[in-house]
């Protein structure tokens, strides 16, 4: 193979690595926060997509009324939790939360959204509509098991999955969606081809990466988060409302796999069960990291994102078995590394 | 009800359940699927629920078997029952491999390398030639007893349904022995569990055996069932299937198994039924289904057996006290005049932070020494050491002469070094009884087929009524058959100084012993204390409370940072300055 | 002005059928100690959580008159009342000072720097250690940490709880000095123990609890001096030398 090739499958790689980066990080994050495996978060990445690529074709995508739907949802469940204590002050928050948010959005996305609006419009309308859906969720089916162990919370986890991607072919059907790329620029350093669209995930990713360790590593709040997930009683008593830490966590990663999607649905058609496995890969990707190690979840994404690139490139008949295969010696060679902490708590 | 009258009633009920007028046959078939379905997940329940190691690939094991015997019967013509046990053993090998590095794995990577593997199976089924590759492997032949083949789902039914009663007896009484206490230590108090012999390394390993055999099994019967395999029912989709049925049902119980395949067989048959076929476009009963797997877990996260069992009035409560004969005990070797246990110049550095700093001293056979010191002193870390937890950076610890520096811990209680820890580590829902049990681990011998056919009640008389004695003699008779998380932590002590007493120890250490216990209850741990040692044991011991430790210990020990500071009898010690200075305070 | 007072009436706090805590009525008021001494399992730390709200219960609470049964722990935190739990409940696998930091994380979070100065001076262990892990930490220097991490939220009610548990004598003896600067600086502090000759030589007003219900309550120096509690809690033995150990002088 020459060294054309090579660059291209390596641009190729590093492009996916770095989205799938970003999966990884949300993931670390919910994990982090929640003790949550947030399996559905290849589902944020479809409804990313698929929501940008409606809007720029003109359509009202489905997803807004389902913010809509489920924010309803959150509200009467959370009337429902805080029937003995009902104050103002909650009813107000929650009202403005669960309802209004998505009302909004909705409303926005019809007037303000379509083909002839510009691309940025339509990437915050999109975010708009789908980060509260990781919230709503939160609510709906983690908060009130959020005291459960690990393996509940990750079969929980496993529902949720299923049901939003049958919510995904029932709004968006079977068929593939694209969008226009956010910009036609294109230049050529030597062999590769650098389009507008793959520098704008460049530039995209390596910022959230970095504002998220700002955001986690420096502000208070980041590390009001962190506690929660250390440790959620310790929190509560020095005034950290653990609940919403879970819920923005679960918004920031909603947040995280749209943009995932709206950066990928320019370069690849994505169907109605394509964000299941993209978001695999972050997942594989987070594992590596222990879902604790930002850094190393970075450099497995890109790992991954290359190797992947290469196997395709081989197409060889056994290639999932030696890609899935070749993950246990990397596993085995981090546990024997990293010391043993003896884990109590489940 | 005992628990094993009400077996015998289930099982009568499902032996009658097929010869009933009016039974649909279809409803066969569905039993059949949840029979299937609750062998893997008993797998699970003891994999996971029990020994909490989660595993995404027992489908990728069903396969196995499935596969076997689907070769082995059409390409060389064996009879099925000759096919089951080439099905487990080639299941049994494969986990024995799998097992190997899938045990090593630690926290979170445990679960991904179980998918890394399962997938990495599932796709060498769909693509190697002899497997038939996605179409798999049709016309395996029926099971058959004489002329009787099994054709029907109504008789396969009585082999699956066998297979399943007898395989949840023998787990239950897996969990019933000395090895299903080492087990059930395997999640919570590990650690605690190496300090008196369990080899948990080995015991995760026969638990990923035991559950890839039963997944194994699984798979056979599925071949002789459909008489046909092809890759799909192997894959991830059922893999994480299984574990939810298990997590459903209660993954911590045997009939959890049971109870979980029953409510997602039977609900998923709902959800594809006419009913929801009308509705929406077919993939509504999916997003039904996720969200009902929700519901369920947050009306029951502990799972829907323990939520059933509260209304069954079946108990297993052991009210009668265990009697037996007693265990050998260690031989009395004369040790008088000899050292019991040297520590020579032992050194303990984490990267840049010397906890222990060349420390020395002994311990004399019938002796109490109190090792004492401002908390990160090093005490414990100094127990460590002895006891094999850590490795030492450099020095000797002798016992008797013979060096037992980096012996491993189980090898150190072997010695006669027992000890009791910090943080208490008890297995919080393990009863009393069975966590003093624990200590005996290595005074019995059945294995894991022994236990499991219930050939070792002898050895577990035995075992049991020496940790009644032990209990009896720290004075917690009344609370012995109580789950060990529900006592309060000052007897929780206690238990562990009954369970380290049960290893028959030369020389005990006791890591705070007296923390949290009454002005009268201290009282009677020091006399229980003082008899040990006229019984010819020494004990080394943790102690803030200085009352405690002067008029008991005969030897006093100061560590400061790392480093002993003083030594020697307690009139001694409580006036020396550098001691005062660092660790008592000033005294008016 | 009335006095801040944390009053609590007719608490009570049942675990299923069994009820942990009954009917039990106290006031702490600022610049007092208040002890509750009882044994293991007589209710202690069950009637602190639920006064902090971690654990539900029937009864009133009440800061200066104005109820707290409606209000979560959180906001009970930004009221004021801060509780140092039995086991600490810290962020084990962050810094002393983040830990630190997020103390005031409710309520002092813009003059967290000079708060943070004053916990240092008053912990200089605290300071030496700031960039360590709060779970490589020893018992004392975590137990440091839980009331410095309290402290830093300005409460104006600090319940602890067993502060001396597992601790070193001269460990207890510093700890037990800083209670009584707390009081000096007009805290109002609930204190449970179960070292109860330390408990009583630094509180003001003290209660027995015993079975979920306090059989004795009155000035400290009464309590100390009553025949059964010398026998149950204070365990006077005839030997001088244990006596002379296990007491702890605070100034």
């Amino acid at each position: 193979m020459n060294t054309t090739i090579l660059l291209l499958l390596a641009q190729d790689g590093i492009t996916n690595g770095a989205i799938y980066a970003l999966l990884g990080f949300g993931l670390v994050l919910v994990f982090a926060v929640t003790r949550v495996i947030l399996i559905p978060q290849g589902e944020f990445i479809t409804f990313g997509a698929l929501t940008y690529a409606a809007l720029s074709s003109g359509k009202l995508p489905g997803t807004a009324e389902l913010a809509c739907a489920l924010g309803f949802v959150a509200f009467c469940m959370e009337m429902f939790s805080i029937r003995h204590q009902f104050t103002t002050g909650r009813i107000v928050r929650a009202a403005a939360l669960y309802i209004l948010a998505s009302a909004l959005a909705l409303v926005l996305a019809q007037f303000a959204g379509g083909d002839t609006s510009s691309a940025t419009i339509n990437i915050a309308l999109s975010l708009m509509i789908v980060s509260p859906i990781g919230l709503y969720l939160y609510r709906i089916a983690y908060q009130p098991i959020a005291h459960a162990s690990v393996l509940v919370l990750l079969i929980a986890s496993v529902g949720v999955h299923l049901a939003l991607q049958g919510l995904a072919l029932l709004f968006f059907g079977a068929e593939g969606m694209r969008a226009p790329t956010i910009t036609d620029v294109a230049a050529s350093i030597g062999p590769l081809r650098v389009t507008g669209q793959t520098l704008a995930v460049y530039i995209i990713t390596v910022s959230l990466i970095v504002a998220l360790w700002l955001f986690f590593g420096h502000t208070v709040y980041g590390k009001a988060l962190r506690a929660t997930a250390v440790n959620r009683i310790g929190a509560r008593l020095v005034g950290i409302r653990t609940v919403l830490s879970g819920q923005i966590a679960f918004m920031l990663a909603a947040g995280i796999g749209a943009i995932s999607g709206i950066l990928i649905v320019p370069m690849t058609t994505i169907y109605y069960d394509s964000g299941f496995l993209i978001g695999l890969k972050g997942f594989i990707a987070a594992i590596v990291g222990g879902l604790a190690s930002y850094p190393l979840t970075a450099a497995a994404a890109v790992a991954v994102g290359v190797v992947e690139a290469f196997s395709s490139f081989y197409a060889s008949n056994f290639k999932e078995v030696i890609v899935f295969a070749l993950i246990l010696p990397v596993l085995l060679a981090r546990s024997l590394s990293a010391p043993t902490i003896e884990e109590e708590k489940d | 009800m005992s628990q094993r009258w009400s077996i015998a009633l289930f099982a009568l009920v499902m032996a009658l359940f097929p010869v009933l007028p009016g039974v649909p046959p279809f409803w066969m078939v569905l039993l059949d699927n949840i029979g299937l379905a609750a062998l893997v997940a008993l797998g699970l329940v003891l994999l996971t629920g029990v020994g909490g190691l989660t595993s995404f690939g027992q489908a990728a094991f069903c396969g196995f078997g499935a596969y076997t015997t689907a070769v082995l019967t059409t390409s060389f013509g064996l009879s099925p029952w000759l096919t089951l046990p080439a099905s487990l053993l080639v299941t049994g090998l494969l986990a024995v491999v799998l097992g190997l590095v899938t045990v090593r794995l630690s926290g979170h990577y445990l679960p991904l390398g179980t998918i890394a593997w399962g997938l990495s199976l599932y796709y060498l089924f769909s693509k190697l030639e002899f497997l038939g590759r996605n179409d798999g492997i049709s016309g395996i032949p029926p099971i058959s007893i004489g002329s009787l083949k099994m054709m029907s789902a109504g008789s396969i039914y009585y082999v699956i349904w066998s297979a399943v009663f007898i395989s949840s007896i023998l787990t239950l009484n897996l969990l019933d022995s000395r090895l299903g206490r080492a087990i059930r230590a395997l999640r919570r108090g590990h650690l605690a569990a190496e300090a008196f012999g369990v080899e948990t390394a080995r015991a995760k390993l026969l638990v990923f055996i035991y559950a890839a055999i039963l997944a194994g099994l699984s798979g056979w019967l599925y071949a002789h069932f459909l008489r046909a395999v092809n890759p799909t029912p192997f894959g991830a989709q059922a893999g994480i299937e299984y574990l939810f049925i298990a997590v459903v049902g209660g993954a911590g119980h045997v009939w959890g198994a049971v109870l979980g395949s029953g409510i997602v067989v039977i609900l998923q048959e709902i959800l594809k039924s006419e009913m929801f076929a009308t509705l929406g476009e077919g993939q509504l009963e999916i997003v039904v289904f996720g969200v009902l797997l929700v519901i369920l877990l947050q009306v029951a996260p502990g799972g829907v057996w323990p939520r059933v069992a509260a209304f069954w009035p079946f108990e297993r409560r052991l009210d009668k006290l265990p009697a037996g004969e007693p265990l050998a005990a260690r031989p009395k070797v004369d040790i008088a005049g000899k050292t019991l246990l040297e520590v020579q110049g032992a050194r303990k550095q984490f990267g840049g932070v010397v906890a222990v700093n060349n420390v020395s001293f002994k311990i004399s056979p019938r002796q109490i020494v109190a090792l004492i010191g401002p908390n990160g002193a090093g005490k414990s870390t100094t127990f460590n050491l002895i006891t094999g937890v850590l490795a030492a950076t450099s020095g000797k610890i002798s016992m008797l002469g013979r060096p037992i520096t980096g012996l491993a811990p189980q090898e150190i209680v072997r010695r006669g070094i027992a000890r009791t820890f910090q943080h208490v580590k008890l297995v919080p829902d393990m009863t009393v009884l069975e966590n003093v049990a624990i200590g005996t681990h290595l005074r019995g011998h059945a294995g894991a087929i022994a236990s499991m056919l219930r050939l070792d009640r002898r050895d577990e008389t035995r075992l049991l009524a020496e940790a009644a004695r032990q209990i009896r003699r720290v004075g917690l008779e009344p609370q012995m058959h109580q789950l060990a998380g529900n006592l309060a932590l000052g007897q929780q002590r206690i238990v562990e100084i009954a369970r380290a007493l049960c290893a028959d120890p030369i020389l005990l250490l006791l890591d705070e012993p007296a923390a949290g216990l009454r002005h009268n209850e201290k009282q009677q741990l020091a006399a229980l204390l003082r008899q040990l040692k006229d019984e010819g044991m020494s004990i080394l011991l943790v102690e803030h409370d200085m009352g405690f430790v002067m008029n008991l210990a005969e030897q006093v020990v100061v560590l400061d940072f790392g480093t002993k500071i003083a030594e020697g009898a307690p009139s001694e010690i409580k006036s020396n300055p550098d001691v005062v200075r660092a660790y008592l305070g000033v005294a008016a | 002005m009335t006095e801040m007072l944390l009053s609590v009436k007719n608490a009570s706090v049942s675990y299923g059928k069994v009820e942990a805590v009954r009917e039990v009525s106290l006031d702490v008021a600022p610049g007092e100690i208040v002890t509750i001494v009882g044994a293991n399992g007589a209710g202690k730390t069950t009637l602190l959580n639920s006064i902090m709200g971690i654990l539900p219960f029937r009864g009133q609470v009440r800061i200066d008159g104005c109820g707290f049964e409606r209000l979560d722990i959180e906001d009970r935190v930004a009221a004021g009342l801060f509780l140092v739990p039995e086991h600490r409940e810290l962020f084990t696998s962050m810094t002393v000072a983040d830990n630190l930091v997020l103390g005031g994380f409710r309520t002092n979070r813009s003059s967290a720097t000079a708060a943070l100065e004053r916990v240092y001076a008053m912990f200089p262990r605290l300071k030496e250690r700031r960039l360590q892990l709060a779970g490589t930490l020893s018992g004392g220097e975590q137990q440091m940490l839980a009331m410095g991490r309290a402290l830093m939220g300005e409460p104006k009610f600090l319940m602890l709880d067993e502060p001396s548990l597992g601790l070193a004598p001269r460990i207890v003896a510093d700890i037990f000095a800083i209670i009584g600067d707390l009081r000096a600086a007009g805290i109002a502090v609930l204190l449970v123990e179960q070292n109860a000759q330390a408990a009583l030589r630094i509180a003001d007003r003290a209660y027995v609890m015993e079975l979920g219900s306090f059989v004795l309550s009155g000035a400290a120096s009464k309590i100390a001096g009553n025949p059964q509690v010398m026998a149950s809690y204070l365990g006077f033995e005839n030997t001088a030398e244990a006596a002379d150990l296990s007491e702890c002088r605070v100034p």
